[in-house]
């Protein structure tokens, strides 16, 4: 099928980007912390091939000094990229410890491939460190929902009865929300100023918990069209209990239901904790989030002068395109 | 039960559930507003609890919720601690502000969407419905922060449009004829980053529905009667295609309050959302439940609408065939 094949290079896409983004510390030059005061807003380094001495087969880059106009290359010295450089410090999921990146330059150079922010911080070493935080901001939130919504869903539509009528009573209540504002208003509600580790666990149960409804709703009718299915009647025949063939049976149902509806809420929800970050309410500096990242932009002048700092909206685009054309192909098209 | 009055408990049900969310929220917050007053060692605690007294916060969480359901009755939503005033006619005059904003941006929206779908149903599969298609998708997947981020981006550089706020600094002086038109040119580019965050649901839910149609044997009829192309689209495809459209309609009406925030929070339209936003930072906690509640209300009303709009235009729920979910 092509569909199939389509499916599997999605995928591999997607699964290469999170890997990018898992191995930051690796692929990034730079600690997402380690400012240069004296390098602010400097525009994205440039990595030239001909220089003073001829041309060259490994690309280079000069260090940048600011003069009165802005910045400008020092011609004098060239730095040629390196690979495997040592650098600062970092840990891949807190396991294991490493000082080597996959490229740099030699001090005094820097190599800023997306420019620096107001402090002079790498924007390319922060855009990785950041997506650390967003997806899996994005990733954990959308688990929360569905494991909610699949309890929720199938207890719902397995017992049917009164317990189906309330529970999908409260799904309405939950669909109708204006949804924004009442993230808005139960982060409100919750500490303002606790440490990023906790913010970040703050915002995937909220995001989470609040969206459960609708793939409950759809949970729920798998589980009503399995739940009539001849073989699950034959199973009750054989004496099956509740939990059996709800696990052997029904569940396995719900598993498509559940794959398409991760699709579509993942980029929903990476967005989200951006937009919150955007307000303010999500992680807070000097830990780097997408969102938060784009918070820099909400003063028109840096939003005109540095259009560097609009790469975290790129990698919003690219990850929200890149999972809804996911979520297209493997939606089965009705019509 | 009639269907409208079945529909209206439910409304109010919702409402209901809505408030009481709120109020279990609250109960669940750690800290208050008073919590900064707390570190000001010229303020005494004798002061602080006195002021909790006085706004009513010392109060069990059941007493608190029925003296604000007692007070919402009445038509007053509470005390805004931060503006020390009352809280109803805050949200008022920007609430106001936001309508104004979402009802032009979903009238643009939905006046440039429905004949996008019905254009790209009738050419199906050719060129044009592939440009819309590709254009949709697009827009479906870009988050609306990117979407206002580059707008704004582009609106600052080019200074086409006035960005930021809802008039200029000289309105005062302006003719009435100036007034409208410096308010115009101020909604511009709020209301263009809405129109395109929402205008590719609508153009797709008309495109469907409209296609759904299209293979039906009337219209093959009056294909055959000679009803030209243009008639036989608008005047007999639409209506009776309209039914998801109608439901979607209600939905935007629905969201007209809440849906806009973080488009005023990015332009610095002053609308409900960044009070809201203002308040939850402050922690002016009736101030929010005030606002989630109102927008709550539009969203019920909303929904309400869209069910009556629906009993209106489609028998087959007047007679209790299909119910209109």
């Amino acid at each position: 099928m092509r569909n199939k094949g389509r499916i599997r290079f999605l995928v591999l896409f997607m699964a290469g980007l999170h890997a990018v983004v898992l191995f930051a510390g690796f692929f990034a030059p730079y600690d997402a912390k380690d400012q240069d005061r004296d390098l602010p807003y400097a525009p994205p380094t440039r990595l030239h091939f001909k220089g003073a001495s001829g041309l060259h087969l490994r690309p280079f880059a000069y260090a940048a000094t600011a003069d009165a106009d802005g910045y400008r290359e020092d011609r004098t010295q060239e730095y040629s990229l390196r690979f495997f450089v040592k650098g600062s410090s970092y840990s891949v999921l807190g396991i294991f410890q490493s000082d080597r990146h996959l490229f740099g330059v030699d001090s005094p150079a820097r190599i800023m491939l997306l420019g620096a922010d107001a402090f002079g911080r790498d924007e390319f070493s922060r855009l990785l460190f950041g997506g650390q935080i967003s997806l899996a901001a994005g990733l954990l939130a959308t688990l929360v929902t569905l494991a909610t919504a699949a309890v929720i869903g199938t207890i719902s539509g397995f017992y049917g009865g009164w317990i189906d009528e309330s529970l999908m009573g409260v799904s309405e209540l939950f669909l109708s929300l204006p949804w924004l504002y009442f993230l808005m208003g139960v982060r409100a509600f919750l500490p303002l100023h606790v440490s990023p580790v906790g913010t970040f666990l703050l915002l995937i149960g909220v995001i989470g918990l609040i969206g459960w409804a609708r793939p409950a709703r759809l949970v729920r009718g798998a589980v009503l069209s399995a739940r009539t299915r001849n073989y699950v009647s034959a199973a009750r025949g054989f004496g099956g209990s509740d939990l059996h063939i709800l696990t052997r049976h029904i569940l396995p149902e719900t598993f498509g239901v559940l794959l398409t509806q991760a699709a579509l809420l993942i980029p929903l929800y990476v967005a989200a904790e951006a937009t919150l970050s955007f307000f303010g309410l999500g992680v807070s500096e000097p830990v780097p989030s997408w969102g938060n990242m784009l918070a820099a932009l909400q003063h028109y002048s840096v939003l005109v002068s540095y259009g560097w700092l609009l790469a975290p909206a790129a990698a919003l685009v690219v990850t929200s395109v890149i999972y809804g054309m996911l979520a297209d192909a493997l939606q089965p098209r009705g019509s | 039960m009639k269907y409208p009055v079945r529909r209206a408990i439910r409304a109010v049900l919702l409402l209901f559930g809505v408030s009481v969310l709120c109020f279990l929220f609250t109960e669940m917050a750690p800290g208050s507003f008073f919590d900064e007053m707390r570190l000001n060692p010229q303020i005494s605690p004798e002061t602080i609890s006195a002021l909790r007294a006085r706004y009513g916060l010392d109060q069990p969480l059941l007493v608190r919720y029925g003296r604000w359901l007692m007070a919402v009755a009445h038509g007053d939503l509470g005390f805004s601690i931060a503006y020390n005033a009352p809280v109803a006619p805050l949200l008022w005059s920007r609430a106001l502000n936001t309508l104004l904003l979402a009802a032009t941006a979903m009238l643009l929206t939905w006046v440039i969407g429905i004949p996008l779908g019905v254009w790209s149903a009738a050419y199906r599969g050719r060129w044009f419905d592939r440009a819309v298609e590709t254009c949709n998708s697009l827009l479906i997947s870009i988050p609306e922060i990117v979407i206002a981020l580059g707008l704004l981006a582009l609106a600052v550089r080019s200074r086409a449009v006035p960005v930021g706020g809802i008039m200029s600094l000289g309105h005062e002086e302006l003719s009435t004829l100036g007034k409208v038109q410096d308010f115009l040119r101020h909604l511009m580019l709020p209301t263009a980053i809405l129109v395109l965050a929402g205008v590719a649901i609508v153009v797709r839910h008309v495109r469907s529905s409209i296609v759904e149609v299209l293979d039906t044997p009337f219209v093959r009829a009056g294909r055959g009667l000679g009803i030209g192309q243009a008639r036989l689209l608008f005047r007999h495809v639409l209506p009776v295609a309209a039914s998801p459209a109608i439901s979607l309609f209600g939905f935007s009406i629905a969201s007209l309050l809440s849906g806009s925030l973080l488009v005023e929070v990015a332009t610095g339209w002053p609308g409900l959302g960044p009070l809201l936003l203002e308040a939850t930072l402050a922690r002016d906690l009736y101030l929010v439940i005030g606002g989630i509640v109102f927008s709550a209300l539009f969203l019920v009303v909303g929904n309400f609408i869209a069910d009556l709009l629906l009993l209106a235009s489609d028998p087959r729920i007047r007679t209790g065939g299909v119910d209109a979910e």
